[in-house]
């Protein structure tokens, strides 16, 4: 694995948000072709970590160093972080009344074409695109034509978080909990969109709770963060000692 | 405040407060009555214009009763007080003699025209549009009025239509919003200059929409027009206004009146997009903007409805508002109202429902940006005669950034028993994770709100005639560029 090159190297990472320190000296390498799972316990900076590499303008970076694709990315805008290739799937994705879906994913994908300045593609082409996109997560195309997340369920939002992520080809996907609270049909769904996504060009964070995810996908490293750092990494074995032995185990 | 709703306010403040575009002002020769208003101001005012004894009397009614009333305070406004005796009631450029032809318009106004897009000159001008030009206090030119006149319909500045259609002024000036209606509408009645007059025969589907661009150029005077839509029986017609005016730090004054008279089976639509200049970012200048505009849906199955998008004027008042007596008349009042820095908007409607199975429909969209105040307030009275009346209103408001204000005062009263009424009310705001949802998705801020903006006031901007549309939805962009983030 490690002959990959690293595509996100974090060193030394500390932010905070109102003045309350979050993340205090996060160390992570990620390379590509790797798929990285980051348990830990509620409040231990998870959703934190993954917005502040998205860019999220509540944080701020105190002092350390995200390099994406060799460099620093830390005064980047999160659109241009975005276009860049990072992608951050939602823990509880925002509905955004009286955008139709469509306009929206097509609105992401043509500012990104614009970004390589590729052409633009028009509604009708774009239909085509998405619609192959659809299949992979097994929606309808009514998707399409409902408001952004508005009236979604629990599932649907977040197989709509996986569209997006392969609609974007994004090269560095964060899954924030993208776990939970699905069923197990749409547990196995999401993670066949996510496999047939990757591959050695790419790389995936998984920020989950549960064990249970990480049967479908499977990690190459398990890392466990507690009270804004990493302070365990193993394989795919760590993640069931967790499930047995609990957070409280590793203090 | 956080550090990311100061992000978020930074940026709101960068999208509101693009400059104005329609800011310049044109320097022409003038013909000015100086600044005041007395009785004798307005005697001259009516020489002037050569007009009838009627109407000058009129105005004399309207000038008595406007000194004995009193400005109304009770709208969410707050303004410092209007010295009427600063302003200049009259104000027009130096005309050589009678208009035959644009040739002899100034070929300043005409620039003056093209600038602001609309076009006045033969070959440039909208294909499928009548315009007639309104320039401080008078009528400049008005396009295909020949073409007009072929379907019988008159479509001419109201100082012509005094003199040539002088029994139509008579008979129906001030019947919809009579003399003493308010403060503001008497004050008009006494010194209004121009405005358009529309007449549609019997059975005629007017084949043109008509539209009148009103501009403000001078810094002193105030704009006083004054609107009247005739529609009779079976006949159709639609109507478009637009105004602006130079970027100046004191506040003018405009006060119109607009009337509609719908006979039967007979529609009125009614599209306005006001983007008077607002004032700039801390408030300072801006139009004043105090208007009473009413339909009267007179015969039976007629139909008015109004349109409106409001995104200028430092103060805006208005209620567009229906009087349905004709059995089976429908009123209709869809509006987008934006307010931005400190702009306040108080605006809504009145349906009044008289007639038997009358029905209204209110659809009003307010967003407010920077530290504005926005406010609708509506009233729909079902009268004890409105048997089988139906009312539906919808009354939703968005906010963006921490600092604006939005008001909803809906009031109903109904006086019989028959009746359906149906409200609906939300209050929404663009957030800061919304944005961020956006940005995350490589979508930059501006186009974000664009969206979301759009989206919101979709149900209004459908109502819109095609130009219209456009427009209204850049407009909207525009306005709000590096508001939010």
């Amino acid at each position: 694995m490690n002959l990959n090159s690293p595509i996100l190297e974090i060193k030394n990472l500390r932010a905070c948000i109102n003045n309350n320190e979050i993340l205090k000296n996060l160390n992570l390498t990620v390379n590509r072709g790797e798929i990285h799972a980051i348990m830990g316990p509620n409040g231990s900076g998870k959703s934190t970590f993954s917005k502040i590499i998205a860019g999220h303008p509540a944080y701020e970076v105190s002092s350390g160093e995200i390099i994406f694709k060799g460099s620093n990315i830390l005064d980047l805008d999160p659109e241009e972080r975005s276009h860049l290739g990072i992608f951050l799937a939602f823990q509880y994705p925002i509905e955004i009344p009286g955008v139709s879906n469509e306009d929206f994913l097509r609105l992401a994908y043509n500012s990104k074409q614009k970004f390589y300045n590729k052409p633009e593609v028009d509604p009708i082409e774009f239909f085509s695109i998405i619609s192959k996109k659809l299949e992979l997560v097994n929606m309808s195309s009514v998707f399409l034509s409902r408001n952004v997340n508005e009236g979604f369920s629990g599932g649907e939002k977040k197989r709509n978080e996986i569209l997006q992520m392969i609609l974007l080809e994004a090269e560095l996907s964060i899954l924030d909990e993208t776990d939970s609270g699905l069923d197990i049909d749409a547990l196995k769904i999401i993670s066949k969109g996510i496999n047939t996504f990757m591959d050695s060009n790419k790389a995936i964070i998984l920020i989950t709770h549960y064990q249970r995810l990480l049967d479908y996908i499977r990690p190459d490293y398990v890392h466990v963060m507690q009270n804004g750092k990493i302070i365990k990494t193993g394989s795919s074995e760590l993640a069931k000692e967790l499930e047995i032995k609990g957070y409280e185990w590793l203090k | 405040m956080n550090q990311s709703n100061k992000t978020l306010n930074n940026n709101i403040t960068k999208l509101v407060n693009q400059p104005y575009k329609y800011g310049f002002s044109t320097t022409i020769e003038k013909d000015i009555i100086e600044k005041g208003l007395n009785e004798k101001i307005i005697r001259l005012l009516s020489k002037k214009k050569n007009e009838p004894k009627f109407l000058l009397d009129f105005r004399l009614k309207a000038y008595k009763k406007w000194k004995e009333m009193q400005c109304p305070e009770w709208a969410q406004l707050k303004f410092s007080e209007i010295d009427y005796q600063d302003i200049i009631y009259y104000s027009a450029p130096k005309l050589k003699k009678k208009l035959n032809s644009l040739d002899e318009v100034d070929p300043e106004l005409l620039k003056t025209f093209d600038k602001l897009g609309i076009s006045l000159s033969e070959q440039k001008r909208l294909t499928n549009v009548a315009v007639d030009a309104v320039f401080d206090s008078i009528s400049i030119a008005t396009t295909f009025k020949a073409e007009l006149a072929e379907y019988g319909v008159i479509f001419c500045s109201i100082s012509e239509a005094v003199h040539d259609y002088a029994k139509f002024i008579e008979k129906y000036l001030g019947t919809v919003v009579p003399i003493g209606d308010n403060y503001f509408s008497a004050l008009n009645s006494a010194v209004f200059t121009d405005g358009s007059f529309c007449y549609i025969p019997k059975n005629v589907i007017c084949p043109l929409d008509l539209s009148t661009y009103f501009r403000i150029n001078d810094q002193k005077s105030g704009q006083f027009e004054r609107t009247l839509i005739i529609a009779e029986d079976n006949s159709q017609v639609s109507y478009l206004e637009g105004c602006t005016a130079p970027q100046y730090d004191n506040n003018q004054l405009h006060a119109a009146i607009v009337e509609l008279i719908a006979l039967e089976n007979a529609r009125i639509k009614y599209s306005t997009v006001q983007n008077w200049y607002s004032g700039d970012e801390k408030g300072q200048g801006g139009v004043y903007n105090f208007v009473t505009k009413r339909g009267l849906c007179a015969g039976s199955g007629s139909k008015i409805s109004w349109t409106q998008v409001e995104t200028g004027s430092s103060i805006t008042w208005k209620y567009p508002s229906c009087i349905l007596v004709g059995e089976n008349a429908q009123g209709e009042f869809y509006s987008v109202a934006l307010t931005n820095n400190y702009q306040q908007a108080d605006t809504g409607t009145k349906m009044i429902h008289i007639g038997k199975n009358t029905r209204s429909r209110i659809v009003s969209k307010g967003i407010s940006a920077g530290n504005s105040k926005n406010t609708y307030r509506g009233f729909v009275n079902i009268n004890k005669k409105a048997i089988g009346a139906r009312n539906y209103s919808q009354c939703d408001s968005l906010l963006i950034g921490n600092l604006s204000n939005a008001n909803t005062f809906p009031f109903i009263s109904v006086q019989n028993s028959t009746t359906k009424i149906e409200h609906e009310a939300s209050t929404s705001k663009i957030g800061e994770e919304q944005i961020f949802y956006f940005l995350q998705r490589g979508i930059s801020i501006e186009k974000g709100i664009e969206l979301m903006i759009s989206g919101f006031c979709r149900e209004v901007f459908t109502e819109l005639p095609l130009e219209f549309a456009s427009e209204a939805d850049r407009l909207l962009s525009l306005k709000l560029e590096g508001s939010v983030g």
